[in-house]
């Protein structure tokens, strides 16, 4: 295959001669290296801004933070329903479940703030210049994967605070805050290709509305799937939602299954994989209609 | 002008939107054509939604035309958007700086994304925030400069890797008096000094008279006519030369003289005030001067006025130029009057 390869350098017009000679199989490829430079050039716009504005961080921590004492307090006999099968305090089962819950919710709002970019252009002039299109949603999934970990370990310092207790040792949490990332970047991803195509608030509220509780009930957050009608069952154990809670509570449990631990966190790796392709591929319609 | 002497080309461009309830959707480009010679300002004249964005926007690589064809600097922008992108630098309407960070930062961001590195591309962002005038600013966030300031940042987000093309849309829209002329001198001084080519997008006709060295009139989505300000203008035929009369003159008299005279014709007297159109107003005044001399009317003040572009641009469209913008276009024009920038 013959390929042009770009002078990443200031640029002059090429001689005549060489112009048009060669057909570019691929002409919006960037060199593989550009792509990670990019990567992390636009990585480290995005982690600035975040430094610069720690409290939001801390903002976005209130709401599941509310769910873990008030519903941790509310709810607690709940664990002495017969058949919930669950060695600890009602708190211990609700970390996992809210970390969950917290990594979904508000990574589904990555889309706003690519919504913000295009109103304000910086989007287009990234798109512009040669900036990879695979750099730019990957600094996304970059800033949403460390805001993730923040908010994860905020929550499990927390639980620990209010008495709940993990077994699993930090390797326990690492698996739940790396699990925590993989969803967020799901949704991320997800919320990101919503932004790009239909560029409308209202799209990401409805799809966040649309998702995030049901998604959430459908799961083992608050209680055992065993204790769900049949057609829940059946649901949430096709939902990744329900699989990041499974790991985490897992993962922190005195005896971790590390095999459906694994299974589950490949699934979600697949997963996340396929969303940010979908999300580089939005690109695509943005040409078509900015 | 053949092929290879221009810039950017486009050739019968066609853009369409889809617009809920609009079956056909809105066709913002209607078959475009523009050519663009190296080294000079190109403006692009037109009122708010004639389709000079969207030509800016497909030059550019981040639109795709239905159809037609787009080239800068010879290189297909449609099939090679990669390689165009390199050549070219882009100062969109919308600022696109990112307002939680620092000038210098949002500057050096612009110069890795094009390939600089290390010292090189400090050293660049240095010297353009010196240029603009932005070395105390250079560490502040952009969210706390003024529209001037950040204009110019943008300005100089589309310089940094010296590109041979310069695409700048609407630069001036929404500034003030002062800052609007600097922001002219500084365009001129691009393509005069550097060399570079220059397409520049404007509402205001006032801004495309003095900077542009030839310029297409954009309309509905389709260049309704172009060539330099002064050959579209001249294609009017037709100065107007205005005399003011003493008070003891007489009217009858007068209008008796200038009608015998060839040079100039539609000679209306209001008052004190004679106006006429001509062929060549510059070559007509001395001899209406003198005619009027000889009988014994001697001219208080004498003005010829070239025709405007809103005249041009009343001819090809069939509506005044302010008709088209909205209310608010007279009063710009003024404004920029007020800021007395010399071509």
């Amino acid at each position: 295959m013959t390929t042009i390869q770009i002078n990443p350098g200031p640029s002059t017009p090429q001689a005549p001669q060489a112009r048009g000679r060669f057909r570019a199989a691929q002409p919006n490829t960037v060199p593989f290296g550009t792509t990670i430079a990019h990567t992390w050039y636009l990585t480290g716009r995005k982690l600035h801004a975040l430094v610069r504005q720690p409290w939001v961080l801390a903002f976005s921590v209130i709401q599941p933070v509310i769910w873990l004492f008030l519903f941790g307090q509310l709810f607690r006999r709940v664990i002495d329903i017969p058949g919930f099968a669950y060695h600890g305090t009602y708190l211990d089962y609700l970390v996992p479940g809210l970390i969950a819950m917290n990594a979904m919710s508000n990574n589904m709002w990555a889309g706003m703030t690519m919504i913000e970019e295009i109103d304000r252009g910086t989007l287009n002039r990234f798109l512009a210049a040669p900036a990879s299109r695979i750099a730019i949603m990957n600094a996304s999934v970059a800033e949403q994967a460390v805001s993730t970990t923040v908010q994860t370990l905020i929550i499990v310092a927390l639980g620990l605070a209010g008495g709940a207790r993990y077994h699993g040792g930090v390797a326990g949490v690492a698996v739940m805050v790396a699990a925590s990332i993989l969803v967020g970047v799901v949704f991320g991803a997800l919320s990101n290709a919503v932004g790009m195509t239909l560029r409308s608030r209202e799209a990401i509220i409805g799809v966040y509305t649309f998702f995030m509780l049901p998604l959430m009930f459908l799961s083992s957050a608050f209680i055992q799937t065993d204790l769900m009608p049949g057609w829940m069952q059946a649901i949430a154990s096709r939902n990744p939602l329900n699989w990041v809670v499974q790991i985490g509570r897992s993962a922190v449990s005195a005896h971790p299954d590390w095999a459906a631990i694994g299974v589950r966190c490949g699934g979600l790796l697949v997963l996340a994989v396929a969303c940010v392709a979908v999300s580089v591929a939005t690109f695509r319609s943005y040409r078509k209609n900015v | 002008m053949s092929t290879t002497d221009c810039a950017i080309e486009a050739r019968q461009l066609v853009k369409t939107y889809a617009v809920r309830g609009k079956k056909h959707g809105i066709r913002a480009l209607d078959g475009l054509d523009i050519s663009v010679p190296r080294g000079m300002i190109y403006g692009l004249l037109g009122p708010n939604g004639a389709g000079k964005s969207t030509t800016v926007k497909i030059l550019t690589s981040l639109a795709r035309p239905d159809s037609g064809e787009a080239r800068v600097e010879s290189v297909d922008v449609l099939a090679r958007p990669g390689q165009v992108r390199h050549m070219i630098g882009v100062v969109a309407q919308r600022s696109g700086a990112d307002p939680t960070a620092t000038g210098r930062e949002n500057l050096i961001l612009q110069g890795r994304l094009y390939g600089l590195r290390g010292a090189a591309v400090r050293a660049r962002a240095d010297e353009l925030l010196a240029h603009f005038g932005l070395t105390e600013a250079a560490e502040r966030l952009v969210k706390t400069y003024s529209g001037g300031m950040q204009r110019r940042l943008d300005v100089a987000f589309g310089l940094i890797h010296r590109p041979a093309v310069l695409f700048l849309d609407e630069p001036t829209t929404g500034l003030d008096p002062e800052s609007r002329a600097a922001m002219w001198q500084e365009i001129a001084r691009l393509a005069g000094g550097e060399g570079m080519t220059v397409l520049l997008t404007t509402h205001y006709l006032e801004e495309a008279d003095r900077l542009a060295s030839r310029l297409a009139i954009v309309d509905r989505g389709r260049v309704v006519t172009s060539g330099s300000p002064d050959e579209l203008k001249g294609e009017l035929r037709g100065d107007a030369v205005q005399v003011e009369l003493p008070a003891d003159a007489d009217p009858a008299r007068v209008r008796q003289v200038l009608a015998a005279l060839p040079a100039v014709r539609d000679v209306v007297i209001a008052g004190r005030d004679v106006s006429a159109r001509s062929d060549d107003g510059a070559a007509a005044v001395p001899v209406v001067l003198a005619e009027l001399q000889r009988a014994g009317v001697n001219a208080a003040s004498v003005a010829v006025a070239r025709p405007s572009l809103d005249d041009v641009y009343l001819r090809h469209t069939g509506r005044r130029y302010s008709e088209s913008e909205g209310p608010d276009c007279a009063g710009h024009a003024n404004e920029l009057e007020t800021a007395g920038v010399s071509k």
